[in-house]
């Protein structure tokens, strides 16, 4: 009798490690699959025009995404330069002031909300804002909605990485006289420097892919344009509408230009993680 | 340049023997001063800051602001009946949510189904099974899946999983007769949108649990192992009941991310409005509707009315993120003590 009840935990255990084992296959497998099929269809497409030309009218041969390419490149650098300062002080303030603020609290948990929230609302909200307001799509709307989405990553990880600082680091500063601002700025921020460029990177890998924000934001153009007053091309929302499209030389960019963007995501995400490595072990 | 002046400071201190009363008195001044210039600093940095944090805040609560104005409209035109109306037709400009509440909620079930199984089985991998020198590799590379922005999801789904689906899941869900897999096998619609958000949630939970399962303390899992368990045995009766506020937290996470998905839903589900009791039809969630219709909607009712699904939603995933974080936080204030 115990013999085969050890025998049955026995073999309990083996089919569920066995099917532990199966599951992690089955998300390596789908990762590389996803990335196969991208790369297969997509770096073909890639040539001298697709960079260099804008997208084409419809049935039209030889086109590129130069305009999608340069509204995505425009639109999340414009939304990284505002959402890195705002980020980071609203860190700051959380990490070095906020420890018991009721007000700091509800900071704190608003942003890991938006953190998970559904990005279509974003785009909603900036629509109401920014859009109706002036009856105007354009890559200003854009751009502020890309923001809204970086911002909570920025200040998340800026306050994450601010509380790894010892006290004592605090403390020494102090000691020597030093003013608030300047430790914070030049003794604790410094230190995590590595850490908060890490936050940074990812948020621009989150956000450069981001579509559902920009459908009613930017829109769309089929002309290269670099006046962020108007609508503007980008690389997600051109995906969006060539995938879906009848045109086999538009599926085909649309291929080449999810390969682009995967690229550069894995590419930030790879890089932010030699950054903050080196970063541990210094 | 603080450090400077400082010095020069104390240099002509120490320098003016003739009147060493004197002197101390400047340099006490200068301290003084000096005091009083870096609180008003301090002052001047606390308000910045605070004022940015607040910025923050003001922005991200307003979002529920304008989602209500915006939608107001429509839902002094319809009242209640919009939440329970169950026809969705803007050439008749009618507008009821069942059916993209529907959409959104049976997805993201489906989602959940087939991801909270695969994501436990790979926390357990990474915890348990994995040898050391794998598990940062397997680790980065499940992170690596949670990157990759959703409309490459959508479109994958699209060319390559729904034709798989058709050809060979969808007619053995058929062949079960099951009224739940009625219909023709189209490949596309609320099943195939539904495996599509397993597959980008699995990263988010799993990674939740395997961060969960660290903070189980080794004295208890070796206790149990000493007493004979298998790893299974520990998994499923000393890690699992330690972990399972922390556990939810992460499914409630996923959760809400399925809920507000909107271009990998939007590629596969179908676009259709109207309600099926197959999961193989076409149908629609709250994010695609929006996503299909918002930009050439009439703006009397369709965009109030379009607004009122967001404000649904919003308020959904709000609902369901605020638990998750408050279990899972819970279960690491716990592991604290």
């Amino acid at each position: 009798m115990p013999f085969t009840l050890y025998r049955r935990r026995k073999f309990v255990n083996a089919i569920g490690l066995a099917l532990s084992g199966v599951s992690m296959a089955l998300g390596l497998a789908a990762l590389l699959w996803i990335l196969w099929t991208l790369f297969w269809n997509g770096l073909s497409a890639f040539s001298i025009d697709f960079f260099v030309r804008s997208t084409p009218a419809p049935g039209t041969e030889n086109g590129g995404l130069a305009n999608a390419i340069v509204g995505s490149l425009m639109m999340v650098g414009a939304a990284t330069f505002v959402s890195t300062p705002i980020g980071i002080l609203a860190g700051i303030y959380l990490a070095e002031f906020g420890a018991r603020s009721k007000f700091a609290a509800a900071t704190r948990f608003v942003t890991d909300i938006m953190l998970s929230a559904p990005s279509i609302v974003i785009g909603l909200f900036v629509y109401a804002i920014a859009v109706a307001t002036v009856k105007q799509f354009s890559g200003w709307a854009g751009s502020l909605a890309l923001s809204l989405i970086a911002i909570p990553v920025v200040v998340r990880t800026t306050e994450n990485m601010l509380a790894l600082v010892p006290g004592s680091l605090r403390e020494a500063a102090f000691a020597l006289g030093a003013p608030r601002w300047k430790v914070s700025l030049a003794v604790t921020l410094r230190a995590v420097r590595g850490g908060v460029l890490t936050g940074v990177l990812l948020a621009v890998a989150r956000i450069i892919g981001e579509t559902a924000p920009l459908l009613f934001t930017a829109l769309n153009n089929q002309f290269f344009n670099a006046d962020m007053n108007k609508p503007m091309a980008n690389l997600p929302v051109v995906i969006y509408n060539f995938a879906m499209s009848p045109y086999e030389n538009w599926q085909q960019l649309a291929w080449g230009g999810a390969a682009l963007i995967a690229l550069i995501v894995l590419g930030i995400n790879v890089l932010a993680r030699v950054l903050f490595r080196d970063k541990v072990r210094a | 340049m603080d450090a400077t002046a400082d010095t020069a400071d104390t240099v002509s201190a120490r320098g003016s023997a003739p009147a060493p009363a004197a002197a101390a008195a400047r340099a006490q001044q200068a301290l003084a001063a000096r005091v009083r210039r870096f609180a008003a600093q301090d002052r001047l940095f606390l308000v910045v800051t605070f004022s940015f944090a607040a910025v923050v805040l003001a922005g991200l609560m307003g979002i529920l602001v304008a989602l209500v104005i915006e939608a107001w409209p429509a839902l002094r035109e319809f009242g209640l009946a919009f939440f329970y109306g169950t026809t969705w037709s803007p050439t008749d400009d009618v507008y009821g949510a069942v059916i993209s509440v529907y959409g959104t909620l049976v997805t993201s079930a489906i989602a959940l189904l087939i991801g909270v199984p695969i994501s436990f089985g790979i926390a357990v991998f990474l915890t348990e099974m994995c040898p050391n020198w794998l598990r940062r590799p397997l680790g980065t590379a499940i992170e690596l899946l949670a990157g990759i922005p959703s409309i490459i999801y959508g479109f994958w789904g699209l060319f390559v999983l729904a034709p798989l689906l058709q050809d060979y899941v969808q007619p053995l869900l058929i062949g079960t007769g099951l009224p739940l897999f009625a219909g023709p096998p189209l490949g596309i619609g609320i099943f195939t949108a539904g495996v599509v958000l397993a597959l980008m949630v699995i990263p988010f939970i799993a990674s939740v649990m395997r961060d969960v399962f660290e903070t189980v303390p080794p004295v208890l899992k070796e206790s149990a192992y000493g007493l004979g368990c298998t790893t299974w045995e520990v998994v499923r009766h000393v890690v699992l009941p330690y972990t399972r506020v922390g556990v939810i937290g992460g499914v409630m996470l996923g959760l809400g991310r399925a809920l507000g998905e909107t271009m990998a839903v939007t590629f596969v589900i179908g676009n259709a409005n109207r309600l099926a009791s197959s999961l193989l039809a076409p149908g629609n969630s709250i994010a695609s509707t929006l996503a299909n219709e918002f930009a050439e909607a009439d703006p009397v009712l369709h965009i109030p009315a379009l607004f009122a699904l967001g404000l649904l939603l919003f308020v959904i995933t709000f609902v369901v993120l605020t638990i998750a974080k408050w279990l899972t936080q819970r279960s690491i204030a716990r592991t604290g003590v």
